[in-house]
């Protein structure tokens, strides 16, 4: 025992946590020194054209674009929590799981979708140009509205498993101790679960807007121009990779900006959770008209998020599902299934050990680099391929003038993983993060004086409590690999094929039709993990 | 799988732990996963995930493998690849991505890369990529026998290996061929509101606008594009078959599209109320229909030259060009390869015979111009 502290102390000492750290963020330093180093080439004339006739718009698009995803995924995420994690209402149970499954679509897949029913060639103009001579009354999909539409029907899940997991831990916990004050349900609502909840709601909404911010299948399909649309215009249209990344690190100051708001928004607040999540009082019972309004509700967002775009690839899939199921196609399922758990628990895992280490050494340095490590989800996927390929291939060439056969890095897995890493370890991370913060010193203290300490602590005592945490940054992370594409189609060994690679092939070519078996099978395969993930967690 | 375990290694402990805390159920769909992987037929590409795939590459015989980086998507040239080593006996290994991102891709392989051949879509890019220095050239005394000299490059970089055209579109129910002309006549008042265009950030807009330039200075080219977005009828979509599909439901007249795509909509309805115009065409000086290519060049850093020069003439040879182009509907390369017939229904045209590489170097003018027009 004795020896395990002073481990901890020696480890401390030499700094080897500190060291962890900084390898961790390291990779996303390279990614973003290189998007900060093409100013070290300003391409002045096509930048003084970008900031006249394309940035001004852009920017404004991307603000609006930010603002009303971050609105509509959080009022959604967490009405939708609280139904389904406090309340109770008919088909409750299916619901809790069946919301989150949105997540597993693509949200360009989404996009689709929703485009072909609504927009004005689609089966509900249609229906209403016959019906009732016109369909000029219908809101037109190919709007402000329609993107930010499509975007937090694919989005909003992240949010919701997130502040699910806050409620379903303290949400009747936090009702007993409003009821006890004399608060009504509305009330304490209002008053003491929604801000014990924040970090949850603010983690949920952060991970949305980065997201919505590196965004460019969605946002494409409604020709809605954001920064990130700008940049890939620079790049293949401008032929300027310089001032591609210059118009990025405009992209960077975005998240700086809304990392910094997030820190500010909690910054004088402590989250600790006093007892145990168990809780004696029941679930509300919605009354009446609320038990069916909620019901309603539920269903609505997922028919539209869900139903609605499975039921068009089903339509489009069916036809040619006896030719495209073969082995090759198996063969997909097979890879992107093992690449995600690999991925999953591998990034579960640092990000896990990261948020130990951050909390332990609770520094301004330690902050800065963690968040430093979880910006590569901000970035459009493509320039962090490339930012992170650069650096790879330059490690190979030199390796490979040092007499050893190459390429030892491209092509490998190991590129791969830790590509992922970079780009979804702000997803594995936030959940946790958020958990971490409710364990308070007191538990370490007492931990300390029944003779648990060090590394036993964290696996004794700390991972227990942020379960719940880590049940969710894994199914985050497992989805998102899934649909992951630009790293996939960048560092993949030759051969090797995913069901997001089969997807991009074929819809790049406008060929929906069979594009649709693989999206099936991307929802089909991260239904597996959001079913567990509910059975875990509403077990307690 | 094997080779992963020593990077998998050190974080082994922590993968336990992770695994008990979702306890046996997880455990029980990996163990499948792992069954399936194992026992697919396919198993092959997936098990070669590590390095013993990428040294394969690096210590091939000359014979061996050719590497190609493409981005012309895998099922249009799966097939081709298929045939080329059917008749060779030489195996060819791909993998696809964007056009910018291999290009980025080879440039930091440098002398490393295992690649051989980029093959790529749009003149623009092509031109793109021998800028970038990363073609060797060519060479070949059949190339430049086959390829007309407008569809290669000047500097011998790069060949075109299969021709699209890019050109207008009508409703058969409400247009008469006789009401059109050329591209610049769809920015006349007629078309008020009847127009449909696809968005200016699609690289064949770009290189069509290129084009334009060229053979009409900026000025002129600009008043065209400003004239087209006048006469828009809905904002421009985000593809090709919408233009189509807004057509078909009356919300525009007319637009401006590639053929293979009218091809595929024509497969789909038998008696599709739509037709092709070739613009461009009457008068002597009329510059006639803008065409792009799908092509090919060889990567200076290429280990397997010989062979990669080897696979792009047979890529311009008949048997081959009937597939590539066929494949998507394509027009072959060379006229005295036979079109596949409903291509060959849509009628003979004019091409314009303006060097392609001027789509290139005119490029990110003409991206600035629609900008300045508000062509989004």
């Amino acid at each position: 025992m004795l020896n395990l502290l002073n481990l901890g102390k020696q480890l401390r000492k030499i700094g080897v946590w500190q060291v962890f750290l900084v390898v961790m963020a390291l990779p996303t330093l390279l990614a973003l020194l290189g998007v900060l180093s093409s100013f070290l080439h300003p391409d002045i004339e096509s930048l003084s054209h970008l900031a006249q006739y394309v940035l001004p718009q852009t920017i404004k698009n991307t603000i609006f674009l930010v603002v009303g995803v971050g609105v509509v995924t959080t009022t959604l995420g967490v009405s939708l929590a609280w139904l389904t994690a406090v309340c109770d209402f008919p088909l409750r149970k299916f619901f809790v799981w069946a919301l989150i499954l949105p997540m597993a679509i693509p949200g360009y897949v989404m996009a689709f979708a929703l485009v072909g029913l609504f927009e004005y060639t689609g089966p509900v103009q249609h229906f209403l140009r016959e019906t009732f001579g016109s369909s000029s009354a219908f809101p037109d999909i190919y709007s402000y509205g329609g993107v930010v539409m499509a975007l937090s029907l694919a989005l909003y899940p992240y949010t919701y498993l997130m502040v699910r997991n806050a409620f379903q831990t303290q949400g009747l916990r936090s009702l007993e101790v409003g009821q006890s004050l004399g608060l009504s349900i509305r009330e304490s609502f209002w008053r003491i679960c929604l801000p014990m909840a924040r970090p949850w709601i603010v983690g949920g909404t952060l991970l949305v807007m980065m997201e919505t911010l590196s965004d460019f299948g969605t946002v494409a399909i409604f020709n809605y121009d954001t920064l990130t649309s700008a940049i890939y215009k620079t790049w293949f249209g401008l032929y300027s990779l310089p001032a591609a990344l210059q118009v990025a690190s405009v992209l960077l100051i975005f998240v700086v900006v809304i990392t910094l708001l997030e820190r500010r928004s909690r910054a004088s607040q402590r989250f600790s959770q006093t007892r145990s999540a168990k809780s004696v009082a029941g679930r509300i019972r919605l009354s009446g008209v609320d038990r069916w309004l909620a019901l309603l509700v539920c269903v609505l967002v997922f028919s539209l998020a869900f139903v609605m775009p499975v039921m068009r690839l089903l339509y489009w899939a069916v036809p040619n599902m006896n030719a495209d199921i073969t082995s090759q196609f198996l063969g997909y399922v097979a890879g992107s299934t093992s690449l995600s758990l690999i991925a999953m628990l591998m990034i579960a895992g640092l990000a896990l050990l990261m948020a130990f280490t951050a909390r332990t050494y609770n520094s301004p340095f330690a902050k800065i680099v963690v968040r430093i490590s979880t910006m590569g989800y901000a970035l459009p996927g493509t320039v962090l391929a490339v930012g992170l390929f650069v650096p790879v291939a330059a490690i190979d060439n030199v390796l490979g003038a040092m007499g050893l056969s190459t390429p030892l890095l491209q092509g490998t897995m190991v590129v791969m993983l830790l590509a992922y890493s970079v780009r979804f370890m702000a997803v594995a991370f936030t959940p946790l993060e958020s958990n971490l913060l409710r364990i308070t010193p007191s538990i370490d203290a007492a931990s300390r004086s029944l003779g648990v300490s060090g590394i036993k602590m964290l696996a004794k005592v700390h991972l227990p409590m942020v379960k719940g945490g880590l049940l969710t940054a894994m199914v985050l992370v497992f989805v998102d690999v899934m649909k992951e594409l630009p790293i996939t189609l960048m560092t993949r060994p030759f051969g090797f094929n995913t069901l997001a690679v089969r997807i991009f092939e074929l819809s790049s070519e406008g060929l929906w039709e069979r594009a649709a078996l693989p999206a099936l099978a991307i929802v089909l395969v991260g239904l597996i993990p959001a079913f567990i993930l509910i059975r875990k967690s509403d077990a307690r | 799988m094997t080779s992963l375990i020593p990077f998998i290694k050190p974080v082994m402990p922590f993968m336990a732990v992770l695994l008990r805390l979702l306890s046996v159920r997880l455990l029980v769909v990996s163990a499948l996963i792992s069954l399936i992987i194992a026992c697919s037929p396919s198993s092959e590409p997936v098990s070669d995930l590590a390095l013993n795939d990428s040294a394969e590459i690096n210590d091939a015989e000359p014979s061996e493998a050719i590497v190609v980086y493409s981005s012309r998507n895998e099922h249009l040239i799966q097939p081709v690849f298929a045939l080329f080593t059917e008749q060779t006996g030489i195996e060819v290994k791909y993998t696809t991505d964007k056009a910018g991102v291999l290009i980025e891709r080879i440039k930091a392989e440098g002398k490393n890369t295992p690649a051989d051949v980029l093959i790529t879509v749009d003149a623009g890019t092509l031109g793109y990529a021998a800028q970038q220095g990363i073609f060797q050239t060519l060479d070949s005394a059949i190339v430049a026998e086959r390829v007309p000299a407008y569809l290669r490059d000047d500097s011998d970089y790069w060949t075109g290996l299969s021709l699209r055209a890019r050109t207008i579109v009508y409703s058969t129910e409400r247009v008469k061929p006789e009401q059109l002309s050329s591209y610049q006549n769809l920015g006349a008042d007629q078309w008020q509101g009847r127009v449909c265009l696809r968005t200016s950030k699609k690289v064949y807009n770009q290189s069509l606008v290129a084009m334009l330039i060229a053979e009409q200075g900026e000025t002129k080219a600009e008043s065209i594009v400003s004239s087209w977005v006048a006469n828009l009828a809905i904002p421009p979509t985000s593809n090709d078959t919408k233009v189509m599909d807004a057509i078909l439901v009356g919300q525009c007249d007319v637009g401006i599209i590639n053929t293979y795509y009218f091809g595929r909509l024509q497969t789909k309805i038998a008696d599709l109320p739509l037709a092709l115009f070739w613009p461009n065409q009457t008068a002597e000086a009329d510059s006639g229909v803008h065409v792009n290519v799908a092509g090919v060049g060889i990567l200076k850093h290429s280990k397997n030259a010989a062979q990669a020069k080897r696979l792009v003439e047979w890529l311009v040879s008949d048997s081959a060009q009937a597939l590539f182009a066929g494949v998507n509907k394509e027009y072959p390369i060379n006229d005295s390869v036979e079109v596949n017939p409903q291509v060959a229904s849509w009628g003979h045209f004019k091409q314009n015979p303006l060097p392609l590489s001027q789509a290139y170097v005119l490029q990110p003018a003409a991206v600035k111009l629609m900008d300045r027009a508000g062509y989004k």
